[in-house]
């Protein structure tokens, strides 16, 4: 068995609507170790959800369309799965924690229903009373009094929610958890609160997990390597100190940290990475980062860049750092 | 000089489980040219605060003295003009501009509702002049809201709010719903008015690093109360208010050797509904004792220009 328990290889996807066929993703390669936070950073439209979507096999009936490309769940196709395996492997083997805690759970079921849903699901023939303990066990380990499960989920608050949302997408050991924008609903405090909860379960269950999220303070906070991803490609992956600490970056990574307002320095100016995103039903034939880029030249426009290697764990989408050479250090 | 103040505000709201205090005897001073960022957590009474001050609710109690007149006495005409002064810009651009208007009706909407501009040309020159202050290419003047990203959105927003050339805007969350890169844009943009036009802003947001960027005093606000006013470096280097720090503390910061032990603030922000007497944040409090439930606390001064609501 190899030490990556997720690996995927050139995942095309895309939408299909009246007019136009959207490019969401478009070759992405991407490995998850076992016991390993893996951060998925990119902006709005970035291909980010359409990933965890397409790993989960719930991308929209009829629009969208898995094009090419393997998603390995440790050596298992989850492309060529049936619908009918498919579904006993969500919650089993892959679960997902969606952005928005409001509306992801049913408002007219218990919470403790909720919780206890997934459990019938994947073990019809467990007992009544057994069902019930580990659905006390699951929320005490979220850090909410199990005798709340009888609650609606309006009576809990934003932080509660997404507490128990995390409760059911754990509640059958999973060995991949993907998160999308977890915390992106929630205030600062508790944002805190919940994001230390996950990556202590994370541990606990020992899952792999995919963080989305927009946000690299939280991705510096807890992900152990990071993909920063650019109109449905990784342009560039690496372990956290890669990407936070070493001197060779994607001019879009690099243009993404100087449009944080940093806390540490007192500067009057951000630098805003000037344009948007490529249309995505008429991408540019060369590198789609190239019209924004600030370090443009020729070839950008005309070739599509190859993943460079920096080191083992550093991969650059770039023209610049094709040889390595003294361009590259910025 | 101070353009804005507000004075013991107070707002209320009834509710079947009893009153609700949305914002609670807050004294906060803008001078004009600066930018008073407010922070807090949802819930807190920021933009409840923010509507106050422009009336577009009714306080319950209090002042708010606009150049050095209490504006709340002013019936409807006086109002009106008053606030060709004070705008506002809103969080969300998606649902803070009409989607059967174009970009043109919208940001001339506000010289036609207060008759400022005599003729159509006369408008639709000052339209075209103010989309050339916000970087909105002229080709955009007759497309609507849902042709556009938010970033450009938001972009007719501030247009709209600068129309009637206004003295002081309420900024509520104007970045929130933008990406970073955008964000960064927007930003910039309200900079750069601020100096140009000599703008005040109060500036709503629950985002730190964005206010510490923008802002020269900051209020933090908890439950209705402002528990701590200082200028900004002051407030991030030396935070007085346990919940100030908690809150600093709980900033996720983009490098690994900032990367925290995770020292973080317990429990929820309690129930705004008939609050016990005493310090709001007590039950949260790390550092509280049992004299905390029972005084009440008002904002003293601590140090020059820095006033904490803490008994300790």
């Amino acid at each position: 068995m190899s030490e990556n328990l997720l690996e995927i290889r050139n995942l095309h996807v895309t939408y299909k609507t009246d007019d136009d066929e959207i490019f969401a993703l478009n070759g992405v390669d991407l490995k998850v170790k076992k016991g390993e936070t893996l951060g998925l950073v990119g902006e709005t439209g970035a291909g980010k959800t359409t990933m965890a979507l397409s790993i989960m096999r719930l991308l929209p009936d009829r629009v969208g369309f898995i094009k090419q490309g393997e998603i390995l769940l440790e050596d298992m196709n989850l492309i060529k799965v049936t619908e009918a395996d498919m579904r006993l492997m969500r919650g089993q083997d892959v679960s997902m924690i969606f952005q928005d805690p409001m509306t992801s759970l049913n408002p007219i079921h218990t919470v403790g229903h909720q919780i206890a849903e997934v459990l019938f699901l994947h073990h019809p023939n467990a007992a009544a009373n057994e069902i019930e303990q580990k659905v006390d066990d699951m929320m005490e380990m979220v850090g909410i009094p199990s005798d709340r499960k009888a609650e609606y989920p309006h009576q809990f608050s934003g932080g509660m929610k997404q507490r128990i949302v995390i409760a059911i997408a754990l509640a059958c050991n999973p060995k991949l958890l993907l998160a999308d924008e977890p915390t992106t609903a929630l205030d600062v405090t508790i944002q805190a609160q919940v994001l230390k909860m996950m990556n202590d379960l994370k541990d606990s269950f020992n899952a792999s997990m995919i963080l989305i999220t927009h946000d690299l303070g939280v991705v510096a906070q807890i992900c152990d390597s990071v993909a920063i991803m650019y109109a449905g490609e990784i342009i560039e992956v690496g372990s956290a100190v890669d990407i936070f600490e070493s001197e060779s970056h994607h001019p879009y990574t690099v243009g993404l940290f100087g449009a944080i307002p940093d806390m540490t320095k007192k500067t009057r100016r951000l630098n805003p990475i000037d344009g948007l995103m490529p249309d995505p039903t008429s991408l540019p034939l060369g590198c789609r980062f190239a019209e924004r880029c600030p370090r443009r030249e020729d070839i950008c426009a005309s070739e599509r860049p190859s993943v460079m290697q920096m080191s083992a764990t550093h991969g650059i989408k770039c023209h610049l750092f094709k040889r390595g050479d003294e361009r590259a250090t910025a | 000089m101070p353009l804005l103040e507000t004075k013991g505000l107070k707002k209320y709201f009834e509710t079947p489980r009893g009153l609700l205090h949305a914002v609670d005897d807050v004294n906060l001073v803008i001078n004009a040219g600066e930018t008073l960022g407010v922070v807090g957590e949802s819930g807190c009474g920021k933009s409840t605060l923010g509507r106050l001050i422009l009336r577009l609710l009714e306080p319950t109690a209090g002042e708010v003295v606009f150049d050095g007149q209490n504006i709340l006495g002013y019936d409807q005409p006086r109002m009106k003009e008053m606030r060709k002064q004070m705008q506002i810009i809103f969080q969300d651009p998606f649902s803070s501009l009409n989607p059967r208007m174009t970009v043109s009706e919208i940001i001339a909407e506000p010289i036609k509702v207060t008759r400022a501009l005599p003729t159509q040309d006369a408008i639709l020159e000052r339209v075209f002049d103010l989309m050339g202050i916000v970087g909105l290419a002229e080709r955009f003047v007759n497309t609507y809201p849902h042709e556009l990203d938010g970033g450009r959105r938001q972009r007719i927003g501030v247009a709209r709010a600068l129309a009637l050339n206004p003295r002081f805007i309420v900024c509520d969350e104007p970045v929130s719903a933008l990406d970073v890169s955008i964000q960064a844009q927007i930003l910039n943009l309200m900079m750069d008015l601020q100096e140009d036009m000599g703008l005040t802003y109060m500036f709503i947001t629950h985002d730190l690093s964005v206010v510490k960027h923008i802002s020269n005093n900051i209020a933090v606000m908890y439950l209705g109360q402002c528990v701590e006013l200082a200028a900004t470096d002051e407030l991030f280097t030396q935070p007085l208010h346990p919940y100030t720090q908690g809150l600093l503390d709980a900033i996720p910061v983009p490098s690994l050797s900032a990367k925290k032990h995770f020292n973080i603030m317990k429990g929820e922000v309690t129930s705004p509904v008939d609050p016990n007497p005493g310090c709001r944040f007590a039950p949260r409090c790390p550092r509280v004792t049992p004299s905390c439930a029972e005084q009440e606390l008002e904002l003293r001064e601590r140090r020059p220009g820095h006033f904490v609501s803490c008994c300790r």
